[in-house]
Parts: C-alpha cells; structure tokens; sequence
C-alpha cells in the first residue's frame, strides 16, 4: 500500500502548482484552474489523511471524503460566481487582464 | 422678699422698652403721624423709667442688697464666663433713674423741638429716625448701667457711643445753620475718634483685668483687687490708668475732651440728653463703679482727680471767651465733668455722683432752654419785617421788585446764626417762660443757695478741701468761671437791648416744649434735697454706702459754702458790670477783649485744636497721604500689583503656559498625533495597491507565517 506521505507530497505540490499559478498568471481563467488545483490538492490530502485514520483505528470513518464533495460544491458554486464575475467585466471593459481591475485600491 | 423678685424679674424691660419702641417706630414709623412718633417713643422712654422706679424700690425694701436677674449665657470661653445678666444695686439703680428719668423728659420736649427745626423741612423719614436713634441711645445706656461685668458695660459704652455718632451727625448733609456742608458729619467723626481712643483704653483695661483677676465679673474683679495690689501694684495702677483714659474720652476730660464741644453739631435735645445730661457721666459711672479697684492705687486716684480738676478749670476760662449759646454750656459740661471727676477721683463718689444727678437737671434745663432761644430766634427771624413780603399770588405776582424789596430779600437770605448771643439780647420780654427757666439753670448750675448746685459743688468743694488743698482751689477758681460764664451769658441773651431784628421779634415755645422744662426747673431747684449736709439727710449717701461701702458724710461748712457763695456772687456782679450795666450794642465788640492775648486764647479755646492738629492730626494725615501714596499706591499697587504680580502672571500665561504647556506642549503633540496618523495613512495606502494577485500573495505569505509559528514555536 502507497503510505499517506506520498499523497501528501503530491498534495503539496499540487498545491504550490496552484499557488503559483495564481500568483504568477494575469488571465482569470487560469487562476480559477489554479485555484482548482489548490483545492483538489486540500481534497487529495483530506481524502488521504481520512483512509490512513479508517486503517489505523480498524474502524469506518468517511468524516474526509465528506468533507471533500463539500469542497468540490463550493468550487462549482465559486466558479460559477466568478464566471458571471469575469464575463461582466469583459462586457464592461472588453478584456479580462487582472491587473487592469486595481480601481479599489487605496 | 416676693415682691421684689417679681420686680426684678422686670429687669431685662429697661433695655426692651426702649428697644421696642424703637422697633415700633422702625417698622411702623413711616405710617405713623410724627405725634405718634414721639410719643411711641417717649412712653418707650418712660416704661424705662417706670421699670427703673420699681427696681429703686426693690432694692430698697431689701436694704441694699444686690439683686442680679440672669438673662442668658452670653460668653463661656475656657476659664471666662460672662452672662448677660443684670445688676440691680443702689448705684445702677440711681443711673437708670436719672437716665431714664431726664431721658423721657427730653424726649417729650425733642417732640416739640424737632417739628420747630428749621432744618427738619418735614422729613417724615427724619422725624422717626431721630426717635429711633434717641430710644437706641436709651437702649444703649441702660446697658452701661445695669451690666454686672466690665465687657456688659463695655457693650453698652459702645452703643452710647455709636449713638452719639448717628446723632451728632444727624444732620450730616450740612452745617450748623443748615447750609451744604460736612461741618456735621466732621464733628460726629471727631466724637467718635475721641472716643475710641478712650475706648482703647478702656479695652486694654479690661484685659488687663482678665489677665490680673481671671474675670471681668465686678464682684470677682473687686475680690480680688486689694490682693492683686499687693503682689502686683503696678498691673493694679496700669489698669486704673487705663480705665482713666476711657473716662477721658468718655467724659470729655483732657485730654480728649475735644469732641464735646463739636458735638453740639447736634440737634439741641441730644445735646442736653447725650452730651450733657446721661452719656458723659458714664465716665463718672464707670468710676464709682470700680471704686474697689481705685481704692487700691492711691496715686492712680490723685491723678483722675488732677485731670478733672485741670479739665475744670481748663474748660470754664474757654467758656467765658465763647459766643454761642450752646459752645458755652458745652465748655461748661466739660468743665462740670471735671467737678465730677475730681470728686470721684478723691474717693467722695457720693459727692461725685450727687453732682452727676443735680448736673443732669440743670445742664438738660440749659440746654433745652437754650434749643427754646435757638428756635425762638429762627421763629423771630422768619417774622421779622425785614422779610420781604412777597406780593400776594394772583394778578400782581408777575409784578418785578423793586431795588429795596430786592435788597430785603438779599439781607433776608444772608446767613442768620440763630445759636450767637451776639445776636440776642432783650429776650427776657419775648420769651419770658424761657428766660425764668434760665434763670433756675443758671442759678443752679453757678451754686446759688439753696439751688441743686450749691449743695452738690459744694460737698465736692468741702471734700477736697480736707483732702487735697491744690484741687480745691483749682475748683473754686473754676466755680468763679462758672458763675461769671453764665452770668455774661444771662445778660447777653435775656438782657439789654435786641441785637437782632429776630431777637426783637422771637416767639416763645409751645408747650410741649416748656412743659419739660418746668419739670427740670423744679428739679434743679429742689434735687439739693436728695443729699442735704445735715445730720440724718444723707439721703443719698445712705442710699449709695449699700454699694459703695460706708462713705464720709460730711457737715455743712460755712466757710467753703461762703467762699463759694461769694465768689459765685462777686462773679456774678463782675459779670453785670460788663455786660449788663451797659448792655452790649449790635456790632459792639466784646467788652473783655481789653484783656488781649488771655481773651484771645480763651475765644479761640486756647488754640488746643490747633494744636492737635498740628501735632497729631496734620501729621498723621501725612504719614496717611505718604501711607497711601507711596506705599500702598506706588509700592503695594504699582510695583508689588501692577509689576510683580501681574508681571508674574502675564509671563506665566505668555511664556509659560501659552509658549511653552500649551503651544509647544499640547498643541505639538496634538499637531503630531494628526501628522504621524497622516504619515503611517501615506505609507500604509500604498500596500492596497488593487493587484489582486499582490494581495494573494500577501495572504500566501501571512499562512507561510502562522504556519511557520504553529510549527516551529
């Protein structure tokens, strides 16, 4: 059997991917890939974190994998928002750049 | 033994009659007619009498013995412990009748006096405020009289005081003759002043007493004074000493006898109630009253008789160079206080306090008599045919005056001194019930058998001359003045021709007026009677060894009686020789100024407020001016207020507390907390920089951070 430490690597870089992502592209679409990342990355250590305790305590224990379809809905929904988000912006400004949405700052 | 502590329980009704109808007249008085007025207050006056009868004859039916009726506690402070209580012994009680007695009598007389003023101009807030400051002065008195401690006495010697002011200064917008000015005013500061020197004295006195007796009760002092002597004799003489100067300022002795005359500034009824008949003798009182303690510094006692005697002698030869009417029976209280004071002085206080009662009647008859002339002239002088008769309202009164009306009118409203005997003469026949009530005055004021006087000088005369050689004949001498004052004055008013056209025509008084006066004529005619010098009528005497102790009682002496006599006689003929053989003409010069300088220092008092103002009042006014120019103004005001303290606070509130607290203090910081807020604000802003991505990183590097503290704390 794969021990848990494997997925967690994977976990985290999966997520320094996501991370990354975020920080580094200006298009909104590839952040909320990267965000998608990040999160199926906590998905993937939730997920692991919760088989490697059903072993060790020999009894059935699932607390994980819900937690994850709860994630995975609140992505959807997340996406969904910042779709609407994003595609208002591009009828306003005709582009989508990141950086060109600062008019909040102080 | 009843009865008479029912009647002394009416002991505190001496000093509350007189209180409430002054209280009566002070608040009603406004809405009271002035007869009403006057007889609220003259009844307030008697009740007093009334009371002071029942307690004569208390004191009386229980052989003399003092009776005190506690009224309240009054000052407990450590080991002083004064009641307000009142003594009833033959002494007091013989002042209060007297006090009371003349006081009604002037009373009812000033109801007549006042109305007639010239001044009074019916002022009805006037007419009630003199009633209400005569029942004050009754008020007062009664107090000096019937205290059994020296500070009970002390209180009402300050109310006599205090009342003697308002009343000499009753009249204080003007001078005597009514003209805009502060004469008055003046005057009943100068009596006030005086008195407060003897006041000091009188202060320092009881003190002393305190610290030497540890009480200013009158029997624990006395208890105490013979042993206090022995070990103490000097504090014993400093306290007679003391006490002296209160009766000189008191009783008008040298040498502060200065106030008296100036207070005849007042109304005439105060001059005869206050500063003549009652008030002045308080010195005389005070005495008698503490002979136990002058009984022990027999030096002390030469000395008071030596001031009364020089006083007596000194004021009678200022009264024969005197024109006014009431300047010369004011020198001669003076003088006659100096008989008394002498007397007391001696140790004869029987005689001292005889001649106290027959001066009381006989000075209040003069002056009353006197206040009657004054009003008798200014009623002659507003009739007199020289007063223009003004043209009758109507058709003609736009009608212009001719040169001679107008002259009359200008002569008319020239300054008239009702009070100068130049002015007078030949009233004998105009006003003949006041001249037959000054002949009883003057009768008994000079000594003339068998008047009050005689018998009252003469027990003082016949005292000194077994004891003390030089004040009898400083007294005899002074007697001589006395006679020949009062003879120069008889002739000048009553006799020879009017000097004046208000002379020629004076009016005599009303009766309420006169009425009084009758009274006291009769008393001054018969009040010898009180103490004749023979075997079983010492009445008086008799009457005062219940509180005096046994006292000599001396036979008539022919030959002092005949000097007396004698000289009053020959004065008395002198008198007529200068005055009445040939009666002063209006103009005419008086006949004595032959004399030349003696005249002149006796017309002008012997210059003694001259002199008194040349060295101590001129003087003290310069050190007052310096006082009060250099060191209160420049020093205190300009330098000490004006540079240092205003100095100070100016540099305080420019330098040091606007400069410095406020504006480099407080508003500073005030003024960084809002630069640094803007600085950090400036600095601050700059990290929202509206890059979403800076902002992710942000929250990646603040999870960096707490993750790495959870790990690796």
């Amino acid at each position: 059997m794969i021990p848990v430490d494997y997925y967690i690597i994977l976990s985290a870089i999966l997520f320094t991917i996501g991370a990354l992502g975020v920080l580094i592209r200006r298009n909104p679409l590839i952040i909320f890939m990267s965000i998608e990342l990040m999160l199926n990355a906590a998905n993937l250590a939730f997920v692991a974190f919760g088989r490697s305790w059903e072993i060790t305590s020999g009894k059935p224990f699932y607390t994980g994998q819900i937690f994850v379809f709860f994630v995975i809905a609140v992505a959807a929904a997340e996406v969904a928002v910042g779709l609407a988000l994003i595609v208002e912006i591009f009828k306003t400004k005709k582009n989508i750049n990141i950086d060109e949405m600062n008019s909040l700052k102080g | 033994m009843h009865l008479s502590e029912t009647i002394i329980s009416l002991a505190p009704w001496l000093v509350f009659a007189p209180l409430t109808g002054l209280l009566i007249n002070l608040i009603f008085g406004r809405r009271l007619s002035e007869k009403a007025v006057g007889t609220v207050a003259s009844l307030a006056s008697g009740a007093a009498f009334v009371v002071s009868v029942l307690l004569a004859y208390a004191v009386s039916i229980n052989h003399g013995e003092v009776m005190r009726w506690r009224l309240a506690e009054w000052i407990h402070i450590g080991t002083l412990n004064l009641d307000w209580t009142f003594r009833i012994d033959s002494l007091s009680t013989t002042m209060m009748l007297v006090v009371s007695g003349v006081g009604t009598l002037i009373h009812i007389y000033a109801i007549g006096y006042m109305h007639e003023d010239v001044r009074f101009k019916h002022d009805e807030g006037r007419y009630t405020r003199f009633f209400i400051f005569l029942n004050l002065f009754i008020a007062a008195m009664m107090i000096l009289v019937s205290g059994d401690s020296y500070m009970m006495l002390f209180v009402g010697w300050e109310g006599v005081g205090l009342s003697s002011f308002l009343l000499i200064g009753f009249w204080f917008e003007m001078d005597t003759l009514g003209r805009p000015s502060w004469a008055n005013s003046d005057a009943a500061k100068k009596a006030f002043i005086a008195n407060r020197i003897g006041d000091f004295g009188f202060l320092i006195a009881a003190f002393l007493m305190f610290w030497g007796f540890g009480s200013l009760q009158f029997d624990q002092v006395f208890a105490g004074a013979s042993s206090l002597s022995a070990i103490n004799s000097p504090l014993t003489v400093a306290i007679t000493l003391f006490l002296l100067l209160g009766v000189a300022g008191k009783s008008a002795q040298i040498p502060l006898y200065v106030w008296l005359p100036d207070a005849m500034a007042g109304p005439t009824p105060v001059s005869a109630l206050i500063h003549a008949a009652t008030m002045v003798t308080a010195g005389v009182y005070l005495v008698a009253r503490s002979a136990p303690i002058y009984a022990t510094a027999p030096a002390a006692q030469y000395l008071v008789a030596m001031t009364g005697a020089i006083t007596a002698l000194f004021a009678a030869t200022i009264a024969v160079g005197q024109y006014d009417i009431k300047k010369v029976l004011a020198y001669s209280t003076v003088s006659q206080l100096g008989f008394m004071v002498a007397a007391v002085g001696m140790g004869a206080y029987t005689a001292g306090m005889f001649h106290l009662i027959t001066h009381a009647f006989f000075k209040a008859l003069l002056f009353l008599s006197a206040g009657s002339v004054i009003l008798g002239l200014e009623r002659g002088h507003h009739h007199a045919p020289s007063s223009p008769t003004l043209p009758p309202k109507g058709e003609g009164s736009h009608r212009p005056l001719s040169p001679r009306e107008r002259a009359r009118v200008r002569e008319h409203h020239e300054i008239f001194d009702p009070g100068d005997m130049r002015n007078m003469g030949g009233l004998r026949k105009t006003m003949p019930v006041t001249f037959w009530l000054y002949i009883v005055g003057t009768l008994a004021l000079t000594g003339i058998f068998p008047f009050a006087g005689f018998w009252s000088k003469d027990e003082i005369l016949l005292d000194a001359s077994l004891h003390f050689t030089g004040i009898y004949w400083l007294l005899t001498i002074a007697a001589f003045f006395t006679a020949f004052y009062m003879g120069r004055q008889i002739w000048m008013v009553f006799f020879g021709e009017s000097r004046s056209e208000a002379a020629a025509h004076a009016e005599e008084s009303p009766k309420v007026m006169t009425l009084p006066l009758v009274v006291l004529a009769i008393l001054s005619a018969v009040g010898g009677g009180l103490n004749l010098p023979f075997e079983g009528f010492h009445n008086l005497g008799h009457w005062l060894s219940y509180t005096l102790g046994e006292v000599e009682s001396l036979p008539l002496d022919l030959t002092v009686a005949g000097v007396s006599t004698l000289l009053a006689l020959t004065a008395i003929f002198v008198s007529w020789l200068l005055y009445g053989r040939t009666p002063l003409q209006a103009g005419q010069i008086d006949p004595l100024k032959r004399l030349g300088l003696v005249f002149t220092g006796m017309e002008n008092k012997w210059f003694v407020d001259e002199g008194y103002f040349a060295v101590i009042i001129n003087p003290f006014k310069k050190i007052s001016q310096f006082l009060a120019d250099v060191i209160d103004w420049r020093f205190w005001h300009d330098f000490v207020h004006d540079t240092l303290i205003v100095g100070t606070y100016n540099w305080l509130s420019t330098i040091a507390l606007d400069h410095y607290a406020d504006q480099k203090g407080i508003d500073a910081f005030a003024n960084w907390l809002g630069t640094a807020t803007q600085w950090i604000s400036e600095n601050v802003r700059k990290i929202q920089n509206g890059f979403v991505r800076s902002y992710a990183l942000a929250v990646m590097l603040g999870v960096v951070l707490i993750l790495g503290y959870l790990i690796f704390k």
